[in-house]
């Protein structure tokens, strides 16, 4: 298959990797860049475990082309301090918005880009930002508290 | 179109542990130099917080704040054999194997201690900050870190410790099934407040009261996850659920999220909890395990109260609203129960 | 949501002057979760690593004529293509560990299918879809055969065969019988003598745990000819001998790494994905990861299983549940997994939280076509629990009594006795009852809100009644029309009469394998009184013993000896 070049930028660093044709930005960023915060929950874009930003924008990334993000921004995971002090890590470690961890890149994913886009939103803004990221274990209720807490507080702008 | 309102209960109580025992765990507890301590298990941490509830048991245990304590789960060249992490039983049995592990690393260490003292072990606390001292004299100290250096540096002693626990395999008798199945139980008991629709057939559930008897929280937010966490996948088994929704006719069965449904954050009931704790009698520090009896009660109840709202009685899960729709239509229309 | 401890009930056994235990400490693995840096068993990267894909049977029920590789193993990328052949011991059946039940289940089946998505050959390739491609091209010669989807039909004369190894399409409990009794007391002239009986029906259908991630594994070839295994199981050991078995490798060239699951509720015991990706490294020298797609956890994946119940509960106007009859139906699909032990789970659980005088159970671990089962969060209990509280509010619909005094008036207390024979402790249904109905507003009748667990149990009501037994249900009789009534006994309550009334043989060392706690390490020295011993068996004495059976060779691991939960 043929191998084809791809530049973007991942968490403001600098990528340039060889994809083949038709490879999903998922694949890429996690076996050929090595960021392992992006998960595969369902490769079909119905669970939200593998959610990205692209430029800002909030994307499935098993649903993305990788091709598509030639020259542009992408944010994980694993852009987000590692010691956890960004307010919405804080905010999940405080809400024990987590238990087996695996739905959580995403949903911080989710949450960032609502934050970014509506710094105060309401309980209903917030469900709607999550409601294309699965968990199986929590209930939602603590990760929605979680969300609210730093939105109360002035969104994730670090205001 | 009328939404009607109804309330349904349920109680239950949940076995811990493997059936009929025969499933042992063990774990191994050692020291660094300077007493840090590191538990060594197979089990496995799928969410339900192993890590951090055996973390908060061996701490109890040594007698040293839970920062000096850290769990490995799970690799098999290091972390002796475990069952598994299923059965309720991650609390109740690898937790016993924790205390008799960090038992014998403690004894160890107040040893150590002892003899840097000049005093006799049996004499000697720990007060969970990193101090061991001597009953009633809390100036006759020594750190843990330091009676830890002591034992291995100065009196050649491993601060170690290994710990099993089993419950002997039960027979069962056939003809009477007469057995030992367990030996604790944890129970519930639920409300669920609902809304049926009785054009569309749809139930929402509004409202959960619960009491949950755990034994003991050993975290109680780790205890609040389950609870919250079970309830919510027990709503969703008995309002969504099921891989076969045209049973008996099986050519069709949901492969992804958008067949296969479940609550999502927006259909989520309030739920407020009561949480209950009688110690049983062989749980670590009376801990018994939440994590699956708490999704059964709420399967139950809502079909309890859609009976109380409508008179439809749903003996089928999970109860969808052609299942609602079907009943009301044998019924002749919604036959609303008592209020409650 | 609001979360409150009761810390005044049960105050007086429970010291809670405890340093870390009860404190809200953040989760060890929280920092990795908010991080993504949790090493989740797809989260580590080999150099060269291979993906495997499985062929899988579209059909319920099949043989297989032949199978077709060629054109697969010409496709590009594919490095091998696997089927039964390959593997080394191709027959298994979990709780084989434990010496219960028969091997039953291929890991790639040669001869026939049984249920839709059965694996019958697997291909590995350099990318996964490039071994999507090879799967397609793999060719099978089906011949279909005739499928059956209900248990009451599978156990019907001339239903179709669906589990070579078990034959009557039930398992064999005791080598006797075709489902595991619960007798206690006489239910039959309970029912006779209530003044009301009322029965009922109640089922579940299969229900997929859905873990967000999926089920998976990498192996990879480790020095001094040893292979490592990371997994998504949620039992290391098992799915460590597990794979030791059909691969017919001594456990310690098995190192198996995991720990850090990505959510299981009973889907990731089953130990499939593990020795399939170790085939694939052994078979070919490369790291190869098998990691199943949604489609195939929720399809193909063993869900909870179906379960149906008949309930009939024998009832004193007072609200006095005098007898109670179970009959119990669960659906193992294709193969026995963990159902047939599900079942005893259940029959130890009967009646539910209630002390019933009479109570009987049969329940069945049924083979149809359907996806095999396993545990599920709950197992062998939610279904049950589900069709009994159901049927409490029925009683209490037709008896015209609130619901929650029902359960009050039933609930089990301390010293009462069990069907299975060991005596209540630590109850706590009634407190449960009075606290959840006070938080939710429902007002119940003051004698109801002043019972309590640990008063009033016990007595009269720890007695064990005078028994009705019986040998219906013996294997093969359901599948041959026989089902007629047989002789009925009772058995007098007293130590060791049973063994010597039913003339059947008495257990083996009854005393010594009941489970004492007697093990169980004391929490710290003082801290809380200590009650009786829970689960006491009644005095007994012994009758002749057990004839010993052949120990099963001893070539793979076991978790129990050879006196343990065999074929039962």
């Amino acid at each position: 298959m043929a191998q084809k070049p791809l530049q973007f930028r991942l968490n403001g660093a600098e990528k340039a990797v060889f994809v083949e044709d038709g490879a999903n930005l998922l694949d890429v960023l996690r076996r050929s860049v090595g960021d392992l915060t992006a998960k595969r929950g369902c490769a079909q874009g119905g669970c939200g475990a593998c959610t990205v930003l692209i430029d800002g924008v909030p994307g499935l990334s098993c649903l993305t082309l990788a091709e598509t993000v030639e020259g542009r921004s992408v944010a994980t995971a694993g852009g987000l301090p590692g010691d956890g002090s960004h307010p919405l890590q804080e905010a999940f470690m405080a809400h024990f918005a987590a238990q087996c961890g695996f739905c959580t890149p995403g949903m911080l994913m989710a949450a960032t880009a609502l934050l970014e886009s509506t710094p105060h939103p309401d309980r209903d803004q917030v469900v709607h930002a999550l409601s294309g990221n699965i968990c199986r274990c929590t209930g939602y209720e603590p990760i929605i508290a979680a969300v609210l807490e730093v939105a109360g507080e002035g969104g994730g702008g670090r205001s | 179109m009328t939404i009607h309102r109804g309330r349904g209960f349920a109680s239950i109580n949940y076995p811990i542990g493997m059936n009929l025992g025969g499933d042992p765990s063990q774990a191994l507890v050692h020291s660094s130099p300077d007493g840090k301590f590191a538990i060594a298990l197979s089990s496995i941490d799928l969410g339900q917080g192993m890590k951090s509830v055996t973390r908060q048991i061996a701490a109890e245990t040594l007698g040293v704040p839970v920062e000096d304590v850290y769990v490995d789960t799970a690799d098999s060249d290091t972390g002796p054999h475990c069952m598994g992490s299923f059965a309720s039983r991650g609390t109740h049995r690898v937790g016993n194997a924790v205390i008799v592990a960090a038992k014998e690393a403690r004894a160890i260490m107040l040893e150590a201690a002892a003899e840097e003292l000049e005093v006799n072990a049996d004499d000697l606390e720990t007060d969970g900050r990193g101090n061991i001292h001597l009953r009633g004299a809390p100036d006759r100290s020594i750190t843990t870190g330091d009676a830890c250096q002591a034992a291995q540096f100065r009196h050649g002693k491993t601060v170690a410790g290994r710990g099993i626990f089993l419950i002997p395999l039960s027979e069962v008798e056939p003809e009477t099934g007469e057995m030992t199945p367990v030996s604790c139980y944890a129970h519930a008991a639920l409300v669920a407040d609902v809304m049926v629709d009785d054009e569309t057939g749809e139930v929402t559930v509004e409202q959960v009261n619960s009491a949950y008897e755990v034994g003991r929280a050993i975290n109680p937010r780790l205890v609040e996850q389950q609870l919250v966490g079970g309830a919510w996948m027990g709503l969703s088994h008995a309002l969504y659920e099921t891989t076969e929704p045209r049973y008996p006719d099986r050519s069709h069965g949901p492969v992804d999220f958008s067949q296969y449904t479940m609550p999502g954050p927006g259909d989520i009931a309030r739920h407020d909890i009561a949480i209950l704790e009688r110690p049983a009698p062989d749980g670590p520090f009376g801990g018994k395990g939440p994590g699956e009896m708490c999704a059964n009660p709420i399967m139950p109840a809502i079909a309890n109260a859609v009976f109380n709202a409508v008179g439809v009685r749903v003996t089928a899960l999970p109860i969808t609203p052609e299942k609602v729709l079907r009943g009301l239509k044998a019924n002749g229309g919604a036959r609303p129960g008592p209020r409650r | 949501m609001t979360v409150e401890f009761r810390k005044d009930l049960f105050a007086d056994e429970r010291d809670d002057d405890l340093v870390e235990v009860g404190k809200p400490t953040r989760r060890q693995d929280i920092l990795g979760h908010v991080t993504g840096r949790s090493p989740f068993y797809d989260d580590h990267l080999f150099e060269g690593l291979l993906h495997m894909r499985c062929v899988r049977s579209p059909h319920h029920h099949a043989r297989i004529r032949s199978i077709d590789t060629s054109r697969a193993e010409r496709m590009p990328g594919v490095v091998r293509v696997l089927t039964g052949a390959d593997v080394p011991n191709n027959l298994n059946t979990l709780l084989g560990l434990m010496d219960f039940g028969r091997d039953d289940e291929p890991l790639l089946s040669t001869r026939k299918v049984a249920y839709r998505g059965e694996p019958v050959a697997a291909v590995i390739a350099d990318s996964e879809a490039r071994a999507n491609d090879a799967v397609a091209e793999v060719r099978v010669n089906w011949e279909e055969l005739p499928c059956v989807f209900d248990v009451e039909e599978a156990l019907a004369p001339g239903a179709p065969v669906v589990n070579d190894t078990y034959p009557n399409n039930s398992f064999d409990y005791h080598d006797t019988y075709d489902h595991q009794k619960l007798r206690f007391g006489d239910v039959e002239s309970a029912l006779a003598s209530a003044d009301r009986v009322i029965e009922g029906c109640y089922e579940m259908s299969p229900i997929e745990q859905a873990p967000l991630e999926t089920n998976g594994a990498i192996a990879a070839p480790e020095t001094n000819g040893r292979f490592v295994c990371y997994t998504s199981t949620q039992a290391l050991f098992f799915s460590l001998a597990t794979a030791s078995k059909l691969l017919d490798l001594p456990s310690n060239r098995l190192h198996f790494v995991g720990g850090t699951v990505g959510g299981g509720f009973g889907g990731k015991v089953d130990s499939i994905v593990e020795p399939m990706a170790l085939l694939g490294c052994m078979l070919t020298g490369r790291p190869v990861r098998f990691a199943w797609d949604r489609a195939e956890e929720m399809q193909v994946g063993a869900p909870r299983g179906a379960e149906r119940w008949y309930l009939t509960d024998g009832v004193m106007n007072d609200g006095r549940i005098v007898a109670r009859r179970f009959t119990g139906y669960f659906d193992a699909g294709a193969y026995t997994r963990l159902s047939s032990y599900a079942i005893i789970k259940a029959t130890g659980h009967l009646p539910g939280p209630y002390t019933i005088p009479n109570v009987s159970s049969d329940i069945l671990c049924v083979f149809t076509n359907r996806t095999p089962a396993t545990a599920m969060r709950g197992f062998g209990i939610t279904g049950v629990d589900f069709a009994i509280e159901s049927h409490m509010d029925v009683v209490a619909h037709e008896i015209g009594m609130d619901p929650v005094e029902l359960r009050i008036l039933n609930a089990y207390r301390d010293g009462d006795m069990k069907p299975h024979r060991r005596i209540a402790k630590n109850c706590a249904l009634i407190e449960c009852a009075q606290v959840a109905a006070q938080k939710a507003g429902w007002p119940i009748g003051d004698a109801f809100g002043a019972m309590a667990s640990t008063r009033d149990g016990g007595g009269e009501r720890a007695a064990i009644p005078p028994t009705v037994t019986d040998r219906d249900g013996r294997i093969g009789e359901r599948r041959a029309g026989r089902t007629g009534r047989g002789e009925r006994r009772t058995i007098a309550p007293t130590p060791g009469q049973d063994t010597a009334a039913t003339g059947t043989p008495a257990r083996s060392g009854s005393a010594a394998n009941y489970a004492h706690p007697a093990a169980a390490p004391a929490w710290q020295p003082g801290t809380v009184p200590q009650p009786p011993r829970t689960e006491q068996p009644p005095p007994r004495t012994e009758g002749p013993p057990h004839a010993p059976r052949a120990p099963a060779p001893a070539r793979y691991s076991r978790f129990a000896t050879n006196a343990g939960l065999r074929r039962r």
